[in-house]
């Protein structure tokens, strides 16, 4: 088994809200990440795909075809976004890293036929990252 | 759905290997520049990594509560210390591994927010230790 990580990066903005809590216990539990008002970060998305070497072309995935993919599912939809209003994951999802990681997984998985996903990991930032490995 | 977070942070602080069970030849030549008498120190870079079902508010756990934990528990009580002095280490050398496991065993002691599925901690830019208890390392 041989894994292939691919990153790029993305920049958008989002808010926490939680729509079943109340105002005050929304500013209590996202405190400055509640603004409605939003901020942003440059994400870094590593994509990481397992499988075992073609022994023909010597490749695990074809790697243009994988960043096709990423680029149509994921940075088409979320670059330069703001991820509560224009992603309709999160209309009903707040987009914390871990969401994020949880939607960019189920947008790759079904898309992603000519390798298998092994990880998706979201870096907010340097010190801040999620990773998600599908339903375990 | 059961997700990761993986939280960075940083302490400085200073040690010296050697072992007493060694002749000070032994130590010499087991531990090198890091035997010198006078210690050295490192900027670590501690990763702690936590598990469990994303909630309703998007959370593996609250980042306030992984942030106050580690930084009453663990950089508080190394930042800018001598590690040789610490109580931790009266009787254990304290290399990066068994920093690690003693972050680690804190961590796993004091934060029970989520599950604690490994401490990486990075001794410079190219050293770097992690550790998890029994269940090992799933991915």
């Amino acid at each position: 088994m041989l894994y292939l990580t691919r990153k790029v990066e993305f920049a958008a903005s989002h808010y926490y809200h939680n729509p079943e809590l109340s105002p005050e216990e929304n500013r209590r539990l996202f405190g400055k990440c509640n603004n409605p008002n939003g901020h942003g970060h440059n994400y870094v998305l590593e994509v990481t795909v397992k499988g075992e070497v073609d022994p023909r072309s010597g490749f695990v995935v074809d790697l243009k075809r994988l960043k096709e993919i990423m680029n149509r599912e994921v940075l088409d939809a979320m670059d330069h976004r703001f991820l509560n209003k224009e992603v309709p994951e999160f209309a009903t999802r707040v987009p914390t890293t871990e969401n994020l990681a949880i939607a960019i997984w189920q947008r790759l998985a079904p898309t992603l036929t000519n390798a298998k996903l092994h990880r998706v990991r979201v870096y907010e930032n340097h010190d801040l990252f999620a990773d998600f490995y599908g339903e375990e | 759905m059961k997700a990761y977070l993986n939280r960075r942070y940083r302490f400085s602080a200073s040690h010296r290997l050697h072992s007493e069970q060694m002749s000070d030849d032994e130590n010499r030549a087991t531990y090198g520049k890091c035997n010198n008498p006078h210690g050295h120190g490192h900027n670590y870079v501690l990763e702690v990594t936590v598990s469990g079902q994303v909630d309703q508010n998007g959370m593996v756990c609250n980042l306030v509560d992984l942030d106050d934990c580690v930084q009453q528990n663990v950089v508080t009580r190394f930042d800018l210390e001598n590690l040789n002095y610490r109580q931790e280490f009266a009787s254990a050398v304290p290399t990066t591994e068994n920093l690690c496991t003693v972050i680690y065993d804190i961590l796993k002691r004091e934060f029970r927010q989520a599950h604690l599925e490994r401490v990486r901690l990075e001794e410079t830019l190219f050293n770097s230790f992690e550790y998890a208890r029994t269940e090992g390392l799933n991915h």
